[in-house]
């Protein structure tokens, strides 16, 4: 029988994955963003989980909202990178420096 | 008995696609196992019953959201090799961090396993997930559902001001210049005697 803490574990391995992620191709803007929307992938899991075992519709609303508020995030993001490649022709993050003092 | 066989078939498949974005050289492939992803989390969103949020995963996500960076991965010209420098000197660091999260998580999840909620089930005859979402989305939560049309909107223009530049050798329309023009401005009108012929 699939219970849920069966949902959490899956949800802990993805999100420690996309941490993990994030450690490795810290040099890479758009693996960043992809790790990010995993995160949120691994949240949404955990409310989704919840939401049908607590029989509690709310949960859903909120994964409803995360969902719009991460498409924004992403157009938004990937917009700043296109950006970022015309004006730098790279996407290193570690150019990404010009604003230092 | 066969909710396990697909909830461990599917959880197994979302954990090799999670690891496949990570460590795939490509980001190409990368974006292709987000996809995978993406569809294993909505198949086991549709095992959780919760079908609404299951088909937007799909719509919005593999439809929208990862064509989108997909169109992004393709455009842009990285230089694949530059970005893999320090791959292997982080790995450890990575590794640890993510297996310090996961044993944290792992940890409070499973300590108070036993008094977890179990399922119960839902009111069978005529009971949609749709519905009782949209029934409390357009009620209790209209505010929220205003804001966040609200953030699309400001999505849209930011994306759009961000990203759209003027060329000068391009030759467009600029309509305010179009309708301001008076006739005085382009046409001169000159009085003069006629001249007798030559």
């Amino acid at each position: 029988m699939i219970g849920l803490s069966h949902y959490l574990i899956l949800s802990a391995i993805l999100f420690s994955l996309a941490v993990a992620g994030i450690f490795l191709n810290r040099k890479n803007v758009i693996i960043l963003l992809m790790c990010i929307e995993l995160m949120l992938l691994a949240v949404n899991f955990n409310f989704v989980a919840y939401s049908r075992f607590l029989n509690d519709i709310d949960g859903q609303v909120f994964v409803f909202f995360i969902l719009t508020v991460a498409a924004a995030e992403a157009a938004i993001g990937l917009a700043i990178l296109v950006v970022l490649f015309r004006n730098r022709r790279s996407i290193d993050v570690d150019e990404l420096d010009m604003m230092k003092g | 008995m066969i909710e396990s066989g697909i909830f461990y078939i599917f959880a197994t498949t979302l954990v090799a696609a999670a690891i496949g974005v990570i460590t795939f050289r490509n980001p190409v492939y990368s974006a292709l196992c987000l996809v995978l992803s993406f569809v294993t989390s909505a198949v086991l969103w549709i095992l959780l019953e919760a079908e609404f949020l299951g088909i937007v995963l799909v719509l919005v996500y593999v439809g929208a959201v990862m064509v989108l960076f997909l169109f992004v991965v393709m455009m842009l010209d990285i230089n694949v090799e530059q970005m893999r420098e320090g791959f292997t000197r982080y790995a450890p660091l990575g590794v640890l961090v993510a297996l310090v999260v996961a044993f944290e998580i792992g940890y409070v999840v499973l300590r108070d396993a036993g008094a977890q909620p179990v399922k119960s089930p839902l009111p069978a005859e005529g009971y949609s997930n749709t519905e009782a979402l949209g029934a409390v989305l357009y009620t209790d939560y209209a505010y929220a559902f205003e804001l966040a049309a609200m953030i699309l909107l400001v999505a849209i223009v930011a994306a759009i001001s961000l990203t759209m530049r003027k060329r000068a050798q391009v030759k467009f329309q600029d309509i305010n210049k179009q309708v301001a023009t008076r006739a005085e401005d382009r046409v001169r009108l000159v009085t003069m005697k006629s001249e007798p012929r030559q």
